[in-house]
């Protein structure tokens, strides 16, 4: 058992809390709001208005589910188009308002089947990404169990990326990296370590902004820090000219693998 | 879920290539056979034809370098960036001996190339993807390559055209790979804030972590007959759903068909659409 896997099976860890848990003990009089407007309300990705503090937000989450039940309504936290779709929404609405976005990553990726294909997966992932690229609104994303690859990039394109001690976030899961690179899924414990998805390792490649302790488990501690530092954070990116805001955000990702070329 | 899948570039359709180089060099003489149909033909006559079988009509793969090299105009192109090489950033098991034999085997040393060149005497700017360089996989340096040419044609006001191919991302530049769907997608926003064009011409395969950025942030977009173009693979879809998939799943005709594309156009065809656009979008014209 290598470090890594570790990282990746405390990520998964059933119990962990999930995005709604952070919306509840972060944020007060969350109000939900359901739908991308186009074909359906994706249960995988929760959203809404709250307010931090005194400050109106818009939260988006990626939710797995707490109860089987749950988890299946929700997908198990895959996300089809319409997730993406209404996150999407819900950012646009929150940049005419002024709101700042906060977005909670928990996936093991984007849904693969025949509908989120016939839908457009790949569209509105893509989509996502240019217009959170633009917004004109400070936006922080929190990976807080698994980012899962496109999936996950898809509420990660952010002003703050910060993930919590034992998220991970990776290009593939291992078992995929394991099966593709050394066409054996059992590998997985290797190709965590391979992948560099520890929430240390993407803070050393400059990737994420800041890391989270999770405070022994104690999660409701956890969110008392978290309120402060999302809140820290969103007066700190509010002193800023929007058009210096939104150059620092993509000057930040434009560096990422060009740096030493 | 896997950005990437390796056996979309084991259909026919692509083995043509491999072929090709593999015939001993004895100039004249030398022939192609096509997978599809199993017809004979001499390499010149293939060439001529952009790898098209004229018996058939499969469309066989071309290299990034021939692609540009067929559509632009004679001795207009002009590469960039031609010296920036990949990195194993990570230490990752088995890359760089990986790199180096793909890197002999290709001929290039990336996934893309990338360039300006003249179509009909119009000026634009080019990328195109190698099929053939670790299943056309985007990693730091593919994306480092398609953001500057974006960053360039923005600031010298030039049209993009970019030919597709790719699995998707590259699992051995880890983050560094996905990242590159954030900072490409940057730089095609900031393109098309500048007012400029940018057709993508999706080529079989176009899947993964490029048609969740680049290959669907285009102003219109362009396939290639049959091309297989999609999020997630086919097989990975399969093992998901646990069913097989209907015939012609995720063909360009069926992503037409769903609206995700603007227009399929076979290859002897696409010289002559891609310079009615540019025609169509020069700015000149509206004095
Ligand atoms: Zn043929």
């Amino acid at each position: 058992m290598t470090a890594a896997y570790e990282r990746v099976q405390a990520a998964r860890q059933k119990g962990r809390p999930t995005s709604m848990y952070y919306i509840q003990h972060i944020f007060t009089d969350f109000l939900e709001m359901h739908g991308d407007r186009r074909y359906a309300d994706d249960a995988a990705v929760v959203g809404g208005i709250a307010m931090l503090g005194g400050m109106p937000v818009t939260v988006v989450g990626i939710e797995k589910g707490v109860d089987t039940d749950e988890k299946v309504r929700r997908n198990f936290g895959s996300a089809h188009p319409e997730g993406y779709r209404k996150a999407l929404r819900l950012m646009l609405q929150a940049e005419k308002f002024g709101r700042p976005v906060v977005c909670l990553i928990d996936t093991s990726g984007a849904f693969c089947g025949i509908g989120a294909e016939e839908r457009g997966q790949g569209l509105a992932i893509a989509e996502n990404l240019m217009a959170m690229m633009g917004l004109s609104v400070p936006i922080i994303s929190l990976v807080i169990g698994e980012g899962g690859s496109g999936g996950a990039l898809a509420l990660g394109v952010a002003d703050r990326v910060w993930m919590l001690e034992n998220a991970v976030y990776s290009v593939i899961s291992p078992e995929g990296a394991a099966s593709i690179v050394w066409k054996d899924a059992g590998k997985a414990a290797e190709a965590s370590e391979a992948l560099r998805l520890t929430a240390t390792d993407l803070y050393g490649f400059g990737m994420v902004e800041r890391v989270f302790p999770e405070a022994d488990g104690d999660f409701a501690a956890l969110c008392d820090t978290l309120r402060t530092a999302f809140t820290q954070e969103f007066e700190a990116l509010r002193t800023l000219p929007v058009q210096a805001m939104v150059e620092q955000r993509y000057q930040k990702f434009r560096k990422i693998g060009g740096d030493a070329l | 879920m896997p950005l990437i899948s390796k056996d979309l570039f084991k259909k026919p359709n692509n083995a043509l290539e491999g072929g090709v180089d593999a015939q001993p060099p004895a100039a004249e003489e030398r022939t192609v056979t096509c997978s599809e149909c199993k017809a004979v033909l001499p390499l010149d006559v293939f060439k001529a034809q952009a790898h098209v079988c004229p018996r058939c009509g499969a469309l066989h793969a071309m290299s990034a370098r021939e692609r540009i090299l067929w559509l632009v105009d004679a001795d207009s192109f002009q590469e960039m960036d031609a010296a920036l090489l990949p990195q194993d950033r990570l230490g990752f098991p088995a890359y760089a001996g990986k790199l180096r034999k793909v890197q002999q085997e290709s001929g290039e040393p990336e996934g893309v190339v990338t360039g300006t060149g003249m179509l009909d005497g119009m000026p634009c700017a080019l990328f195109s993807m190698n099929p053939e360089f670790i299943m056309g996989s985007m990693g730091a340096v593919v994306g480092e390559k398609i953001t500057r040419l974006f960053e360039y044609a923005a600031a010298q006001r030039l049209p993009v055209i970019g030919y597709i191919v790719s699995g998707g991302a590259r699992i051995q530049e880890g983050m560094f790979s996905l990242m590159q769907m954030a900072k490409t997608s940057g730089a095609v926003l900031r393109h098309s804030q500048a007012g400029q064009l940018y057709i993508a011409v999706l080529t079989h395969p176009t899947t993964g972590g490029v048609v969740a950025s680049f290959a669907m942030e285009a102003d219109i977009i362009l396939a290639e007959p049959k091309a297989l173009i999609g999020f997630a693979g086919p097989r990975v879809i399969e093992q998901t759903m646990r069913q097989k998939l209907p015939e012609g799943f995720q063909r360009a005709e069926f992503i037409m068909e769903k609206g995700f594309v603007d227009r399929i156009v076979p290859r002897d065809a696409q010289r002559r659409e891609l310079s009615q656009l540019l025609r169509a979008h020069r700015k000149e014209g509206l004095a």
